[in-house]
């Protein structure tokens, strides 16, 4: 009985764990179904189910044996096609562009000769002589890569009273035309009313069109360049200042965003500025428009005119202009207007409103970094998305305003050469600007990539690319009398620069008459020097590019400088903290005078000075490269007749670029004295002509940079405890002070 | 079984004075009740989540499970591809509408198998396992919603990265056929094997309204700027070499052709300028004694000098990546990755992200045409860019070419600048390593731009609790003509006026407090970010023999 009440039990035990395990089999099965389909639904944030099978590979090579292009096309034969087919509206340069004109002499431009009776607008005049007085200038056609029309092409509306008639002939007429192969035109305005189309109304051919209101559809890239609306006003050379005179933190003005202009009731391009009164609020988004424009305004006026009549008459233009952080600037019946530029001067954040304007010269210019490129379908949102830009981003976009407005934009002649450069830019494709060189200080004007297309090699970019100057330095010593005794001032000189612990070499450029000296006159010093023949023995060849030059600090010296060790040591480790300036010891200073209505030059001891001799000054070796190639040959010769001013034309063309004046150094005491006392130096200072000659130069100088790029400074730059009363043991350049 | 055979062995010694009947009752229930805690337990948590997703894999991430659809043979064919679209013309900005992330949304249209009316597929290799990458990068993406109709772009997940491989009509047909395609509006296809024989088209043939399109060797006739993306070939070797970063510097070789399937006409060139050169060029070629296959991919031979390809890359200094049959190289990946600076020979080519990426940096683009003269202008190239620019390359490559994702998503990130250009990324963001970054001044302050014109300055006075100097300090600042405001910092929290008035600097405890506070903040910032300057700035006459009066700032000397 026990045993068969156990078997029962263990009998009935098994059967129910046989049960359950079934049942294990099958309960899980719905449990399983419902958890998969509630996956399923709760996989939407991965619908793409990142597939796991094995999938193919896409093998991008090229299979010489399989695709037959080998026996069929050749490249050659294929640019040839292409040459030919893309035309007209689908000009490149590849394509309608004729290089083998530009590899003989560079990138030249021909200006067509001026015809009897062809009237020319100011605008286009100021252009053609832009052009004849820049260094790309050539006045022979055979030479030339790049041909520009005197017949004014800038207003091409029909019902302009600048308006060329026959144009077409006249063009056609042309013996150079070649169908307007390496040809370019310029144009402010064309069509006219009522379609303004951007037709020019003559056949251009394969000619390049720098034009404003340029739309991206029509423009080709690569091949136009698309120019800023100018006024006749826009002066020639120089041009005002951005208007922008300090940083205020926080960044807001009065006003967040403002328009002032008229308002086209039908037609096209008016949409954008019949809606703005949607978003002005007569606070700080202050919109205004105006129907009282045209003759016959009255007739088409719609039941809003007369209330913003009367709101247009309420605001000055100006006093908007200057107090507020953003300005609209929405398309007109063209895609250009002139507030683009007025909003750039003045620092107030250009807001594009007009779709599909290629903007001026976009193809270098990064505009993101300077304004706030809209979308007129979405004006209402604009006074929100003006609203949520960041300080930092307000204080950077209206820095950049100033930038570009100063290098660009601020003349004619500006715009003339950035649109050239751009071209050049193209043809010298080797040696072409980085988008970096165009877009940050001081700007691809000044910035020569025939230089060297290494960001590094410039002294502005040291910075932005967190590295720092090659930490020696060449002297170069200008020597123009013979060598015949052994206690010569350059012989001492050379001494003490060699022995500067930063010095690499020393240049010396025998300007001299005389044969050179043998080798053994020189000096032992521990550096190399090297003597180097003027060739004209003329005063520029002193800021000649050598090539020996390797480092990249310059210390320039006249022969009869007197320097210490330290003194160059002390200068050079100030220059490696300002390499885009001249650092340097004897300084000078510019002065409006009042009553001969010219600039005066001074070299009294006064408490400024806005520049500093090169006869004793360190600067990058990049300024002897654009002493050479940048000026005019006119102002050069100026200074090789004159044998005089080369060190102030150096000195306007350093601050021209860098905006900032030059730094002036300790200097001892008897510096002067002992300068003015050399004999050899003696002739060229006593001379009364030469004090004169330096007060005529820099009057000459004033009126090719168009204005006076000079720079006062009140500062002068010591070594820390200098002529503190502490122990001369704890000073570093301990001779300054002593001397 | 055997437990509880002895637990009911055991029973009767547990339970002594309970009847037979009874004990089998409790126990039978016992048991019930234990084994089916046992079981729900088990059932709850280990089996089925093994078996679910086990069914899931073989059940949803097949591509073989995508719903098959067949495409009528009158199903609507779009138009080709229109050359005047822009962002403003073609695309619909109001889908993205305003969003305070400045982000736009994207979504992907779930997979489907197209075939033609008989049932033919319309793309004889499906979808790829790149395209298939670059679909799971996008929805793992801030960019992507599911929610269709939240959507500013769409992605089809027809897979048209290689054109040689789909049908054309077929696959325009299917495109037509999406939901929500309105002509292509605001539809993105990425294609990076543009055309086909003999004359290679260098856009995606296939018809596409006004859909834009990420293409890889666009010519400058068929890129419409501004609208489409071109984007780079990738190179499958990215994923299956691992080249370490090399230093820069000079190599081995300095200028190396690598690539197999060059033109005659190039190849007779090149071999010309190695005669010239000597060894300075290696020109490689495909190994003939070779077997096909994968071997062939990663091998180049040179006079039966076999080597290891992309490895042998590494070895110089330039690497040539001239034009196929299409414009656009894989080559060109592998050259960067292996930190070559690219020889770029493919006239009217749009490079890789050249609406963001500074070429010019990172490359040398010659004519084809000037290919006889490529030495002696990649010889003119200073040698400090040159290491630059191999830095730089293979920056480019890790950033931007490195994976199907980086493509996809610097795609999407250009799409994304152009519709928010306020927010868009800079050129530094865009270009600029981040050792560059860190290294280099970035500040809208630090613009060196215009020397201040301000009419005054703003002074700012901390006090340590001491009164009277502060008086006198503001006595002193107050008289300077140039003061436009004076900041007071009350720095004392007790108001306890102190009673000693020595000088602060001889406070030892309070040099230490500075010294700590000094390697403090450059912990924070990483690096130390003060400079030491051995100048200091002084008056122009500062302590000169002249006299005093005459000078602008008299007193500083006498301080």
């Amino acid at each position: 009985m026990q045993a068969k009440k156990r078997y029962l039990i263990s009998l009935l035990t098994g059967a129910f764990l046989v049960l359950l395990f079934y049942f294990g089999g099958v309960v899980p099965g719905p449990a399983a179904t419902g958890s998969r389909s509630r996956h399923g639904y709760n996989r939407p944030e991965q619908p793409w189910p990142h597939f796991s099978d094995p999938l193919q590979h896409l093998s991008p090579w090229d299979h010489s044996d399989t695709e037959d292009y080998n026996v069929h096309i050749s490249p050659r034969q294929k640019r040839d096609v292409n040459s030919s087919v893309y035309k007209g509206k689908r000009c490149r340069m590849q394509s309608c562009f004729d290089f083998s004109l530009c590899q003989r002499n560079g990138f030249k431009v021909y200006v067509y000769p001026q015809q009897k009776g062809e009237k020319i607008s100011e605008s286009y005049q100021n252009i053609l002589s832009t052009i004849e007085g820049s260094r790309f200038y050539t006045s022979d056609p055979g030479q030339a890569c790049l041909f520009v029309l005197s017949l004014d092409t800038l207003d091409r509306d029909q019902l302009s009273p600048q308006y060329v008639h026959n144009l077409k002939t006249k063009v056609q007429s042309l013996p150079l035309w070649n169908n307007g192969r390496n040809h370019l035109i310029f144009n402010l305005y064309s069509g006219t009313w009522p379609d303004y189309t951007e037709d020019l109304g003559f056949d251009i051919g394969q000619a390049m069109l720098a034009k404003a209101s340029i739309s991206t559809e029509n423009f080709r890239p690569n091949f136009d360049v698309s120019i800023p609306l100018f006024s006749k006003d826009h002066p020639r050379t120089g041009g005002d200042r951005g208007y922008l005179k300090y940083n205020t933190i926080p960044p807001f003005r009065k006003y967040m965003l403002v328009f002032k202009g008229k308002r086209y009731l039908t037609g096209i391009g008016s949409d954008t500025r019949n809606a703005l009164y949607h978003v002005h609020n007569a606070e700080d988004v202050v919109l205004l428009t105006t129907c009282k424009h045209g003759k016959d305004w009255q007739k088409h006026k719609d039941a809003r005119c007369d209330k913003d009549n009367a709101e247009y008459e309420k605001y000055d233009y100006r006093e908007m202009l200057h107090n507020s952080t953003f300005c609209l600037v929405p398309r007109g019946r063209r895609l250009g207007s002139f507030r683009f530029l007025e909003a750039l001067q003045a620092a107030c954040v250009p807001v594009m409103l007009s779709n599909g304007w290629e903007l001026p010269f976009s193809e270098v210019i990064d505009w993101n970094t300077a304004a706030v490129i809209g979308d007129e379908r979405l004006l209402l949102q604009i006074p929100s998305t003006v609203r949520s830009i960041h300080q930092d981003k307000i204080l950077a976009l209206r820095q950049q305003t100033q930038f570009l407005w100063e290098a660009y934009f601020s003349s004619v002649e500006k715009i003339v050469l950035t649109t050239l450069e751009i071209i050049q830019d193209r043809v010298l494709q080797q040696t072409s600007r980085s988008n970096l060189m165009w877009n940050s200080h001081p700007g691809g004007l000044f910035t020569l990539p025939h230089y060297s297309s290494y960001l590094g090699d410039f002294p502005f970019f040291y910075a932005e690319l967190g590295i720092k100057p090659n930490p020696k330095f060449t002297a170069v010593i200008h020597a123009v009398t013979p060598l015949v005794s052994q206690s010569q001032p350059i012989l001492k000189l050379l001494v003490s620069v060699a022995r500067s612990q930063y010095c690499a070499q020393i240049i010396v450029l025998w300007n001299c008459d005389k044969p050179l000296p043998a080798k053994h006159r020189w000096p032992a010093t521990s550096v190399p020097i090297i003597v180097i023949e003027g060739e004209n023995k003329v005063m520029s060849s002193r800021f000649q590019p050598y090539d020996s030059i390797i480092s990249d600090a310059v210390l320039s010296l006249d022969e009869d400088t007197v320097l210490s060790t330290t003194e160059v040591d002390f200068a050079f480790t100030v220059w490696q903290s300002f390499p885009e300036r001249i650092v340097g010891y004897p300084a000078r200073s510019h002065f409006w005078d009042n009553n001969k209505e010219r600039w005066g030059y001074t070299s009294k001891w006064t408490n400024d000075y806005s520049m500093v001799l090169t006869g004793a000054a360190i600067y990058h070796r990049y300024y002897h490269f654009l002493y050479s190639h940048f000026l005019p040959s006119s102002l050069k010769s100026m200074v090789d007749q004159l044998a005089n001013c080369e060190d102030i034309l150096m000195n306007f063309l350093v601050s021209a670029v860098t905006k900032l004046p030059p730094i002036k150094v300790t200097q001892k005491k008897q510096y002067k004295e002992t300068m003015m006392g050399q004999s050899s130096r003696a002739s060229r200072w006593a001379d009364p002509d030469h004090f004169a000659q330096r007060q005529t130069c820099m009057n000459k100088f004033a009126s090719w940079f168009g204005g006076m790029p000079l720079v006062h400074s009140q500062m002068r730059l010591d070594p820390v405890l200098f002529k503190d009363q502490v122990s001369i043991l704890r000073k570093k350049y301990r001779e300054i002070e002593r001397l | 079984m055997c437990a509880s055979v002895k637990y009911g062995s055991r029973g009767p010694a547990l339970i002594p004075r309970m009847k037979t009947k009874h004990r089998i009752y409790y126990i039978t229930l016992f048991s019930v009740v234990l084994l089916g805690l046992i079981a729900t337990g088990m059932f709850q948590f280990w089996p089925h989540s093994i078996e679910s997703s086990a069914e899931w894999s073989l059940d949803r991430r097949s591509v073989h499970d995508a719903p098959l659809v067949r495409i009528p043979m009158s199903s609507p064919i779009p138009e080709r591809g229109d050359l005047s679209c822009r962002m403003h013309t073609c695309f619909d900005v109001y889908r993205c509408g305003y969003n305070p992330k400045n982000k736009i949304k994207v979504y992907i249209y779930p997979l489907q198998r197209f075939v033609d009316e008989v049932g033919v597929p319309i793309s004889s290799t499906g979808l790829s396992r790149e395209y298939n990458d670059l679909l799971s990068a996008i929805s793992d993406s801030d960019f992507y919603t599911d929610d269709v109709t939240r959507a500013c772009l769409f992605i089809p997940s027809t897979d048209v990265l290689n054109q040689n491989s789909l049908r054309i009509r077929e696959t325009a047909q299917a495109l037509a056929m999406l939901p929500r395609w309105d002509k292509g509006m605001n539809h993105l296809l990425f294609n990076m094997l543009p055309g086909g024989p003999p004359d290679y088209n260098t856009a995606l043939d296939v018809p596409r309204d006004r859909a834009l399109l990420a293409g890889g060797g666009f010519s400058t006739w068929t890129y419409r700027q501004g609208y489409d993306v071109s984007i780079p070939v990738y190179s499958p070797l990215s994923a299956e070499v691992d080249l370490p970063e090399r230093q820069p510097g000079p190599r081995r070789y300095f200028i190396l052709s690598s690539q197999t399937a060059i033109h005659r006409e190039y190849r007779v060139e090149l071999e010309r300028l190695k005669e010239e050169n000597g060894e300075a060029l290696l020109l490689l070629d495909k190994c003939s004694n070779l077997s096909q296959g994968l071997a062939s991919v990663r091998k180049r031979c040179y006079k039966g000098q076999v080597y290891d390809y992309p490895q042998i890359l590494q070895e110089s200094s330039f690497c040539v990546v001239l034009r196929g049959a299409r414009l656009g190289q894989a080559t060109l990946s592998d050259v960067l990755q292996a930190g070559c600076v690219p020889v770029i020979m493919a006239d009217s080519y749009i490079l890789p992200f050249s609406e963001v990426l500074d070429w010019k940096r990172a490359s040398v683009v010659i004519p084809e045409e000037k290919l006889p003269e490529m030495y002696t202008i990649l010889k003119s190239i200073p040698h400090r860019q040159v290491e630059e620019m191999q830095r730089q390359a293979r920056w480019f490559w890790e950033a931007y070419f490195s994976s199907m994702k980086a493509i996809g998503m610097t795609t999407l990130q250009i799409i994304n600048d152009r519709i928010y250009p306020y927010a868009a990324r800079t050129y530094e963001e865009w270009n600029n390593p981040s050792v560059v970054k860190w290294s280099s001044v970035n500040s809208p302050l630090f613009l060196p731009l215009i020397p201040p014109r301000s009419p005054g300055f703003t002074a700012v006075v901390l006090t340590y609790d001491r009164i009277e100097s502060l008086f006198r300090v503001i006595t002193e600042i107050s008289k300077v003509s140039s003061l436009a405001k004076l900041l007071v910092v009350w720095n004392n929290q007790n108001k306890s006026p102190p009673e000693a008035i020595d000088g602060l600097s001889l406070d030892q405890t309070h040099m230490v407090e500075r010294s700590e506070c000094i390697n403090k903040f450059a912990s924070v910032f990483g690096t130390m970010p003060l400079k030491v300057v051995e100048h200091r700035a002084d008056p122009v006459l500062y302590k000169d023999d002249f006299p005093e009066k005459l000078k602008s700032f008299p007193n500083i000397g006498s301080l």
